[in-house]
């Protein structure tokens, strides 16, 4: 069903949404406990946003909603209702490289500087880097380093991290 | 065959900086990972954990569980079905002597967080919330998990681990030595339990196929392993199973060994003959393999001019009631330190947890900190700087291998670059002697050494006509950059651009090779590509020279240059034929070669081969606070030829920074009272993140290596080994505090 | 997680209105989720709070007010904020992640719950989740907990960093309920554990939190929010001090101390503020403050470290706050 306010609406009866997700209108039903990463992940085969720790705690699941990162794992899908989320699929899309296939350059960035190993928080820290650039908040290294600090790296890439982010910050894209 | 990898003799891949060739697919998220390959009707497990560490489950109640619409199947103990039993089935490629936990196999329980049921739903949301109504009634016992209070029970482990060298018989008479030292100190020495925590949940799905064959991605560091397992625990042919991992999301040795949800997968699917996931949460992730506390004892005597007169160096280490878990903790002493009189020990205790495992230079991480810390602080003692202090006592040979020689040992290097980037001249050796502000500055600095191995591996090589060569086995990629290497090796071996060669890995209808671990895989699996290669290309030339009005004629292989494509005649470039042309005229679709690479065993009977480093660290420390930043390291490494010094430099800033963990931030709290880790999630086991991690500078020494053909030594741990020490000392430095005890959060400088 | 209904609200009337016994109000969801994911929460309905017009900063008085549905991102990166109440500003963004500042709510923040080991494992007793079933992190593993306002039934603290500088501040809490609206003082809203960990705050069941209000801004210049924890960014406190002073001349006029990593409420102590006013601000004051402050504490088994840490870190964050030169951000250097 489409929900607008009121009634509620019991454990057993999906609820109808709309997500633009990667520029794509998708509506799709939902149960209330489902998670935005859970729906990505499970339902959409959307595997590029990662769950790491599932709890807010590792930034592995970070998206864009509304070209604001959060935490996909602590976000219920049925709250986003209407929302435009971008997942690391989706990054290439974003901005003047829209229809191209062409890499984001903060992808281009990560690859050049080699700032993953394993690849699996790595979808997060892209986002999150993305994000951070919307914000407008970092400049200098010191500050980057803070706002990245809610996506953990275990592999231990963060300078190369901070290189790739100061690189596109300072228009390096190449 | 010769010393070189390519049969041009030139490096036009190797050695240079490469970008990763699987960062495409992971910065656009399509690498795939175990916990995320799709299958139809797809069914979904959730792990229900053992809330006691000790005891018996009296009653396990399902029924609210199995009602909830969307529950496929609650698997217990009392109702799963019959798998093998013995414990030789179950252990694996990695197992260390004793008897393997078996999930799900009776009601005892013997470690906080044992799974107890498999909750299998129609998706992941129905599982987690009827796993949430499986009642478990317990008869808890005691648990014993406190290894300071268990000390007393430690005792030689009667069956060594294969691989792991037990301590060597004691040489000289280290406690007369000792007694009769003009200096001495000694000091007691621990690191925290550790958790792995790769960023990736470990996870497998197991896909039923129409034929019944079961396509399994598993995270592991290895496919084999699982492979192997899998047959001799479900009495599968092994053509009846197929396990893939062509990405893992981070293992640092959590991966080595096949963990419960591999099996609890493979049950379900069996049990309900549909293709079922399972994925463990991050609190699941303390409830196997752990880098377990060792509680460990320095004494070392010394002449006034530094010379070492003795070595004591015991540790007690932690293992689980059902296995004999252990790595080389002691050692690692007498290797770096030449000393007459020394005594290493080494012993367990058995704990009501889980089997600890291999974590990232497993046993060097631990006893290196140990050994290290206590030279800085016999250099104080001495009032001798600390690099001399080492260099005085420099080990020109194994003296815990009979005094075999090193294959090379570049140590010395490291320590005249590694000061020189650092600035380690400028360094006023008294503590307190720096202050920037409220701040107190130290510099410390440590050895790190880890062994250098060489496994038995295969691996495949093909040409087709298109010009693509392919190759590959079954060992993974866990990050450190295997693709990438074994491409360059590949491209360099046949003379064709990168481009042209893609490397397959994680896949076990690809030939054998080991997990990827002990920092082996460049060695192993770099070899056997260049060997199947170099046979590719000795085959495609023979091929050549049999074409009409060969180019290559009457040329004998050794002369034979591959390069650009093409194979030419050495001093006659104008002599040479395209790889393509010759496929495509002798009408074949492909030319492949299966190779084997194996250690060297002239060499190994000849030589010990380690590599090493020397880790410089800056600490900045407020005074009154307590707050540690670690500002600045230098890692200065030898460790043979460097294949792609790009992926080379992660490798071993990644091992810095969880050094930098474990000596400021990482320890598993367990509560003895109920034997149960506490802090078990990542807000509260903190590792670092982007905010800790300053400058890290690494420099890779030059050093020739025969152990392999490669010349390379393996990268994987040395850049942890030796870190948290020199954090120590230069806390020390910055402070007069000697902490002895990781991690150094802010109440121990208080 | 368990099942539970969802109702998503229009007005502040229709979402008391949904209330019932059993029933969460979720807004940011940072924490509600985390900790249904863990069982520790198990709510029988969701109201889904996040269309309510609550997210508006404006004037309110000589003040400023914060509706419950501003993000903490939102709040921290207001201009007015920034301007005259950067202490505010300053103790949001020491706590948690971009992320989760992103997403996470005025509102929700002040009603975090405690991060104790016991409370988020099911696996465990806690009295604050299961009133009556016993607190093991009395005698267990508390180097994180409370040395200040614990009972014999919970040594928990309060997790939020906004709080600690909305106790100094003096905030006001406006509600709306089914008894109608009323405002509860800062330190009126958060309770000690006493004999019902369960509750942590004053508000009755079905209360909304719609506003936070700050009073006149008196602390722009002389301010600080030093908070102390594991790593260096993105962990809770072990002991973190929001300080700050308004001077007249020389002398200390005002003096605002809040402690948060200590007890089960952001920690105040009205006489050392008082001791601290009408004298310059000296080290001496400030550390006579400290030892007046920490001679009420209590330490468990492993967190008696917290006593020395929070009278050090006392000190430092008067001398921060009198000095006008603040904890930065982002260099994790303490001035």
């Amino acid at each position: 069903m489409r929900l607008k306010n009121q009634p509620p609406v019991s454990a057993d009866t999906p609820i109808g949404i709309m997500l633009t997700i990667n520029g794509q209108r998708r509506e799709l039903q939902v149960a209330p406990w489902t998670t935005l990463l859970d729906l990505l992940r499970e339902r959409l085969d959307l595997t590029g946003t990662k769950k790491g720790c599932d709890h807010g705690q590792c930034g592995a699941c970070t998206v864009l909603v509304n070209g604001t990162r959060v935490n996909s794992c602590l976000t219920l899908a049925v709250m986003k209702d209407g929302a435009e989320i971008t997942t690391v699929e989706g990054l290439a899309g974003l901005g003047d490289r829209a229809g191209s296939n062409a890499l984001h350059p903060i992808q281009e960035a990560f690859i050049e500087h080699d700032a993953f190993q394993c690849g699996y928080c790595t979808p997060g820290q892209l986002c999150s880097s993305v994000g951070l650039m919307n914000e407008g908040h970092a400049h200098t290294r010191d500050e980057i380093r803070e706002a990245m600090s809610g996506n953990i790296c275990r592999c231990g890439a963060y300078t190369n991290i901070v290189d790739a982010i100061e690189d596109v910050m300072q228009g390096g894209a190449r | 065959m010769t010393q070189t990898f390519s049969s041009t003799g030139r490096d036009t891949f190797v050695g240079t900086p490469r970008s990763r060739i699987d960062g495409p697919a992971k910065v656009t998220g399509l690498a795939k990972y175990a916990g995320e390959f799709a299958a139809p009707n797809l069914a979904y497990g959730y792990v229900v954990s053992s809330a006691i560490a000790k005891g018996r489950i009296a009653a396990i109640d399902a029924t609210k569980a199995e009602a909830v619409p969307g529950v496929l199947k609650v698997l217990t103990h009392e109702n799963r079905p019959r798998t093998a039993w013995r414990d030789k089935n179950f252990q694996d490629q990695v197992a260390p002597p004793g008897s393997p936990f078996r999930a799900l196999y009776d009601d005892l329980i013997a470690f906080s967080g044992q799974p107890v049921a498999l909750v299998v739903a129609e998706d992941f949301e129905t599982a987690r919330y009827a796993a949430s109504l499986v009642h478990v009634t317990y008869a808890a016992q005691e648990p014993r998990t406190d290894l300071g209070a268990l000390r007393g029970t430690a005792y030689d482990p009667p069956g060594k681990r294969q691989g792991i060298k037990p301590p060597p018989k004691p040489w000289g008479d280290a406690d007369a030595a000792f007694d009769s030292a003009p200096v001495r100190v000694q000091g007691a020495y621990s690191l925290a339990d550790e958790h792995h925590n790769p960023m990736e949940p470990h996870a497998s799905t197991v896909v039923v196929e129409q034929d019944g064959t079961y396509t399994v991605y598993d995270k592991i560091q290895g496919v084999s392993n699982s492979h192997q397992y899998l047959t001799n625990v479900f009495g599968l042919k092994p053509d009846q199973v197929r396990v893939l991992n062509p990405y893992l999301g981070g293992g640092f040795g959590s991966g080595l060994r096949p963990q419960y949800q591999l099996f609890l997968a493979m049950l379900a699917a069996q049990e309900l003959k549909r293709s079922v996931r399972v994925t463990l949460t991050r609190d699941q992730m303390w409830s196997f393999t752990y880098r377990s506390e060792a509680l460990q004892t320095i004494a070392l005597g010394a002449e006034p001019d530094g010379t070492l007169t003795a070595l004591r160096h015991d540790a007690v280490q932690g293992t689980s009631q059902y296995e004999d878990y252990q790595e080389v903790v002691v050692n690692w002493s007498g290797v770096l330190y030449k000393c007459d009189n020394v005594a290493l020990g080494y012993r367990l205790v058995k704990l009501d947890t889980p089997t600890p495992g291999d974590m990232r230079a497993p046993g060097a991480v631990t006893g290196v900190f140990a050994i290290e810390t206590a030279m800085d602080e016999l250099a104080y003692a001495i009032g001798m700087d600390p690099i001399a202090l080492r260099l005085k006592n420099y080990a020109e040979s194994d003296a815990t291998a009979e005094g075999k020689p090193f294959g090379s040992k570049e140590l010395r290097r490291c320590f005249a670059l590694g000061a020189e980037r650092f600035g380690w001249a400028k360094r006023k050796p008294e503590p307190r002697a720096t202050r920037e502000g409220r701040e107190l500055v130290g510099w410390g600095v440590a050895t790190g050494i880890w062994e250098s191995m060489m496994m038995q591996s295969s691996a495949i090589a093909t040409l087709t006509p298109d010009g693509r060569l392919t190759v590959g086995n079954s060992t993974g990629d866990i990050g450190t950059g295997t693709y990438t290497i074994l491409t360059q090796i590949a491209a360099d071996t046949l003379g064709l651009p990168m481009e042209s060669v893609t490397t397959k890995l994680g896949d076990t209808r690809l030939p054998e090779a080991p997990v990827a671990g002990g920092s082996w895989t460049a060695a192993s699996s770099g070899t056997a590509v260049m060997k199947a290669c170099r046979t590719v290309g000795e085959q495609v030339f023979k091929l050549a020279r049999a074409m009409e009005h060969s180019p290559l004629a009457n040329v004998d292989f050794d002369r034979a240059v591959f390069a650009d494509g093409r194979i030419a005649v050495a001093g006659d470039p104008g002599r040479s034929v395209a790889l393509v042309e010759v496929l495509q005229a002798a009408g074949v679709d492909k030319v492949e070669a299966v190779e084997e690479a194996g250690p060297d065993k002239d060499f190994n009977q000849a030589y010990e081969a380690y590599t090493h480093s020397a880790i410089f660290a800056e600490v900045k420390v407020d005074e009154e606070l307590g707050q540690v930043r670690v500002t600045r390291i230098v890692s200065a490494i030898a460790a043979g030829k460097i294949l792609n010094p790009k992926t080379a430099r992660s490798q071993i800033l990644g091992g810095v920074v969880m050094g930098i963990g474990s000596a400021l931030e990482e320890e598993s709290m367990l509560d003895h009272r109920v034997g149960r880790f506490m802090n078990h999630n990542l807000g509260e086991y903190h590792v670092p993140v982007n905010a800790d991690i300053y400058d890290i500078d690494v420099i890779f020494v030059d050093e020739e290596d025969k152990a392999n053909p490669l010349g390379v030594k393996g990268l994987g741990e040395i850049g942890i080994v030796g870190t948290a020490a020199a954090i120590t000392n230069a806390v020390f430095h910055a402070t007069g505090k000697r902490v002895r005890h990781l991690p150094i959060t802010v109440d121990k400088l208080l | 997680m368990n099942r539970f209904d969802y109702v998503r609200a229009g007005t502040v009337a229709e979402a008391v209105q949904a209330f019932g016994a059993g029933a969460r109000f979720i807004a940011g969801g940072t924490n509600l989720i985390d900790l249904m994911k863990y069982d520790v929460e198990k709510p029988g309905r969701l109201i889904d709070i996040t269309r309510l017009p609550l997210d508006r900063i404006e004037a309110h008085g000589n003040g400023l007010r914060i509706g419950a549905l501003a993000t903490n991102a939102k709040v921290a990166y207001d201009d007015r904020v920034a301007e005259r109440y950067p202490l505010l500003r300053n103790a949001i963004l020491a706590g948690a992640s971009a992320q989760l500042r992103n997403a996470a709510s005025t509102g929700g923040n002040l009603l975090q719950r405690t991060r104790c080991y016991y409370f988020y494992d099911t696996a465990t007793a806690c009295n604050k989740r299961e009133p009556g079933s016993g607190c093991p992190a009395i005698g267990g593993m508390n180097r994180i907990h409370a040395i200040f306002g614990t009972s014999e039934n919970c040594i928990a603290t309060h997790p939020s960093d906004m709080c600690i500088a909305l106790a100094a501040l003096e905030a006001t809490v406006q509600v709306s309920g089914p008894q109608g609206d009323r405002s509860i003082p800062f330190s009126e809203f958060h309770r000690l554990p006493g004999d019902a960990p369960e509750t942590d705050t004053n508000l009755a069941p079905g209360e909304i939190i719609v506003a936070v209000d700050l009073p006149e801004s008196r602390f722009p210049q002389h301010y600080t929010y030093l908070k102390l924890r594991d790593r260096l960014s993105y962990a809770f406190a072990l002991v973190s001090v929001a300080a700050a002073l308004e001077f007249d001349g020389d002398r200390v006029k005002t003096a605002r101390l809040a402690l948060g990593g200590v007890a089960h409420k952001p920690w105040r102590n009205r006489e050392a503020e008082a001791l601290l006013e009408g004298k310059s601000a000296t080290r001496e004051s400030f550390q006579a403050a400290a030892d007046l402050i920490v001679s009420e504490a209590k330490p468990q088994s492993e967190n008696g470290f917290k006593i020395d840490l929070a009278r050090r870190a006392i000190v430092r964050g008067l001398e921060q706050a009198a000095a006008g030169t603040p904890q930065s951000l982002s260099d994790k250097r303490i001035q």
